[in-house]
């Protein structure tokens, strides 16, 4: 399963002190859902606040893109530039 | 120690798929195609365009910079002959708090239009009030004079320490702090607290031999961009709207007057103009929705363009900051914890680039056990706007000020100090994924290799070296490639040209195309004619909608094989085309060459019009590192710091056009020099801007600047198909530390608090 990391502070008023987790997932839509299902509300602020990085390539509002079994995901905030 | 490095893993990195080292025009060095327009004069900026019927727009502006707003009395302004329009927050909805991505990331959109136009309190000195509309400068500035507004002043405050404080005024009794265990329970001017942290921070420093720590300050700086904001506005008796102004994104400016104003997107076309700068100032609405709401008012164009004291007073700086670093080292330089505070000033509203600096600040160095905590802390000032890799500069001055201490008290080189603690392909990055494909040792390498780095220095001279990180972004972006009845190529794009995007997306069409540069004209379109993109920003055009050009050519392609295909009498795979030339890969047939000029003179017998557009979300644009090497000298009498010579280094990916990636570099080291030395916002004990003027607030010029010698790095993004990284914003990133770092050697003293002013230096070698 796809090993998440959500260690912002924005997650963590979701999360708690769990800043790890392990969910299903084929695809980022499918891993946010699983996420969201854990800690309700948190998909909505991932789609809305955050970028994800699967195994080190960010990517910003990419809900089909596929995650693999073995991918590591990184929850960070979305990131904007001059 | 060792000076001894390590080579990285270069090797085993991917290719970019259309980089086979044969490239024609990518790489190269084409004459600008707006070169010519824009030395003439007659390239169109935001205030060039005059309409029949136009009025003069104007702002009246708060002199308060904390103030109740007890009453407006347009009256006598309305009576006046010549005045069309008057307009104050009345006349905007009271929009409802709501976070909106319109650009590149998301916006308060109710902080947004109180910016616009303030209601109920003004928030700074030069927040708008009202605005009229008349048939001539000079009676819109007598219309302004005439409208009184009542203030009830109110104490403000501007230090960010101290609109952090307990007993400190409070801009908004709803702002509570978010990211804290527990929601306070009373309001607060810190916004938002942020936190990154690693391993055991406590532990580190304790297996720590060497420990430096600083604190260091940032004055509020402007982007500076030369064109003020500027547009034109005409609304429709049919509600069908039209801006014309100069920003960073059409598509941005569309969909914030639509939310700012309450109309339909699809009711307003917005044109870009020519734009003088923007370096991120530009990627919000100042004047639009209020062109239009006076133009809405009374059925006229109504042009704005903003003073250059209104550019300063009203516009988005960035922040003045505080920053608190503390390193822990072996004596062999490997850095083992770090703790980092950043406090940055948001402005009037929330939104400061803190969580930038945050993600940032360490992103250069692998450090087991940190902790980087930020502030986000509204003041009475213009609220903030983007500055080229918001955020970086600022937390990166404090972090590479403490790890060149760190160097000199380990007595040790500070690129192999760097070397020793430097990030590299498969390490995690401070802000969390690991790192691909990244040139940062490349970059180190090149600095030390460059004849620079040796170079002797003379008496009270100094050289400081600073590292810098950005994270590029990719985003939404369309693309259309036409193909001309005489097989010459216009491309057409969503996306202003700040820093040459023109140019790069001619040569990508060109190059898959086969054609000269010179056959392919680029072109920025309006809101109605291209679809979407986002606003020209975070490094993202030439690696985004550079894609979508790219496979927009690419798809021309396949059409025009396929075109040959029936001509020639073959099938498709029996059809190659390169150099802009269709041939029939099966000699035995005996088949003429195609040319893509005798293709498009076929065009209306093999399926009409040539033409292809693409619309993407591009993905993975990769990180850039940069490496900076200043020399500066100190006269010791005045406390002035001339630079004396500059080297930056950057990993670029690819340069698609070399000469435009240095110009970005060169400017990016000419604004961080100025931050460093001269810039600064000043306001006097009310909270007026005193310097709000070039004259007072000193940029850089030509004559301040050595040459800035620009080496680029090439590791390339193999997710762009030319490879191309982001190139805008790291070279803001590392001169802020790298000219203190200079200063440091030549006068021997640390000097913390930005900028570098004469009096500062002066007062620190009187201090002995």
């Amino acid at each position: 399963m796809p090993r998440v990391v959500a260690a912002c502070s924005s997650c963590r008023a979701f999360t708690g002190d769990v800043t790890e987790f392990e969910v299903e997932g084929d695809t980022v839509r499918q891993v946010i859902a699983a996420l969201d299902r854990l800690y309700p509300g948190l998909g909505e602020h991932i789609e809305r606040g955050m970028a994800i990085a699967i195994d080190g390539e960010i990517h910003q509002d990419a809900l089909f893109e596929p995650v693999g079994s073995e991918s590591e995901i990184y929850l960070i905030p979305k990131i904007g530039g001059g | 120690m060792s000076d001894v490095l390590e080579r990285p893993e270069s090797t085993n990195r991917a290719a970019a798929p259309l980089d086979d080292g044969h490239l024609k025009v990518v790489g190269t060095r084409p004459i600008r195609p707006d070169g010519a327009e824009k030395v003439t004069g007659k390239a169109l900026y935001g205030a060039d365009l005059a309409m029949p019927g136009m009025l003069v727009g104007k702002i009246k502006r708060s002199p308060h910079a904390h103030a109740r707003i007890v009453s407006i009395d347009t009256r006598k302004a309305r009576a006046l002959a010549g005045v069309k329009a008057i307009v104050t927050a009345a006349d905007f909805p009271d929009l409802a708090s709501e976070e909106y991505e319109a650009g590149e990331s998301a916006s308060n959109l109710r902080d947004l239009s109180l910016n616009v136009m303030a209601r109920h309190k003004a928030l700074y000195d030069g927040h708008a009030v009202a605005a009229v509309a008349a048939t001539s400068s000079d009676i819109a500035d007598e219309a302004l004079a005439l409208i009184v507004v009542e203030y009830e002043a109110l104490p403000h405050v501007i230090d960010v320490e101290a609109a952090m404080a307990e007993d400190a005024p409070v801009l908004h009794a709803h702002l509570f702090t978010e990211g804290l265990a527990a929601r306070p329970d009373k309001p607060s001017n810190i916004a938002k607290r942020n936190e990154l942290k690693r391993g055991d921070l406590a532990s580190g420093f304790a297996s720590a031999d060497v420990i430096v720590e600083g604190r260091y300050t940032t004055a509020a700086v402007h982007q500076g961009y030369i064109e003020p904001h500027a547009c034109v506005a005409s609304f429709g008796a049919d509600g069908q709207c039209q801006v014309w102004s100069s920003s960073q994104g059409q598509f941005m400016i569309r969909t914030y007057c639509a939310k700012v104003l309450d109309l339909e997107a699809s009711d307003i076309r917005v044109t870009p103009a020519e734009i003088g700068g923007g370096f991120g100032g530009k990627t919000t609405v100042y004047l639009e929705p209020v062109a239009l709401a006076l133009s809405r008012q009374c059925g006229a164009p109504v042009k704005m363009v903003m003073t250059r004291d209104e550019v300063f007073r009203a516009t988005g700086p960035t922040s003045g900051a505080v920053i608190e670093v503390k390193l822990g080292a072996m004596t062999d330089g490997t850095i083992v914890a770090a703790d980092v505070v950043l406090k940055y000033q948001a402005g009037a509203f929330p939104g400061s680039p803190v969580g930038a600096g945050s993600m940032t600040a360490l992103a250069c160095y692998d450090v087991p056990n940190f902790s980087i905590v930020g502030y986000d802390v509204v003041t009475n000032t213009p609220k903030v706007a983007a500055y080229r890799a918001p955020g970086a500069p600022i937390s990166a001055f404090g972090v590479e000020s403490a790890v060149d201490d760190l160097a000199l008290k380990l007595g040790m080189d500070p690129i192999a100090l760097r070397e020793k603690n430097a990030v590299r392909d498969g390490m995690k990055a401070s802000y969390g994924p690991t790192f691909r494909n990244i040139g940062y040792i490349e970059t180190l390498q090149a600095i030390r290799e460059h004849p620079h780095y040796s170079a002797p220095l003379g008496p009270n001279q100094g050289r400081g070296l600073a590292v810098g990180f950005w994270f590029n972004v990719g985003g939404e972006s369309t693309a259309a490639v036409n193909i001309g009845e005489d097989g010459s190529a216009v491309v057409i794009s969503g996306n202003p040209d700040i820093g040459g995007s023109r140019a790069s997306m001619a040569m990508m069409a060109a190059e898959v195309l086969g054609l000269p540069v010179e056959k392919v004209r680029p072109i920025v379109a309006d809101t109605a004619s291209i679809g979407f993109s986002m606003l020209t920003g975070g490094s993202r055009t030439t690696f985004a909608t550079g894609m979508a050009v790219t496979q927009a050519a690419q798809k021309i392609v396949e059409d025009l094989k396929r075109r040959a295909a029936l001509l020639m009498d073959v099938s498709i795979d029996q059809v190659d085309y390169m150099n802009g030339v269709a041939v029939c890969l099966d000699a035995s047939k005996g088949k003429a060459d195609l040319t893509i000029a005798e293709l498009a003179a076929k065009a209306a017998q093999t399926g009409g019009p040539i033409g292809a557009q693409v619309s993407l979300n591009a993905q993975g644009a990769g990180p850039g590192f940069g490496v900076h090497l200043c020399d500066v000298e100190v006269d010791p009498e005045t406390g002035h710091v001339t630079v004396l010579r500059y080297t930056a280094a950057q990993d670029v990916g690819k340069a698609i056009h070399p000469a435009y990636v240095e110009g970005q570099i060169q400017g990016g080291v000419a604004q961080g020099v100025g931050w460093a030395l001269n810039e600064e916002y000043v306001f006097d004990r009310t909270g007026h801007m005193e310097n709000a003027g070039f004259l007072d607030y000193r940029v850089p010029v030509a004559s301040d600047l050595p040459m800035i010698d620009a080496i680029m790095v090439e590791v390339a993004n193999p997710r762009h198909p030319f490879g191309a990284k982001g190139v805008g914003e790291v070279p803001i990133v590392p001169p802020l530390a790298a000219v203190a770092n200079a200063v440091r050697g030549a006068i021997g003293k640390r000097m913390t608090d930005l900028p570098l002013s004469p009096p500062k230096i002066r007062a620190a070698i009187d201090a002995g």
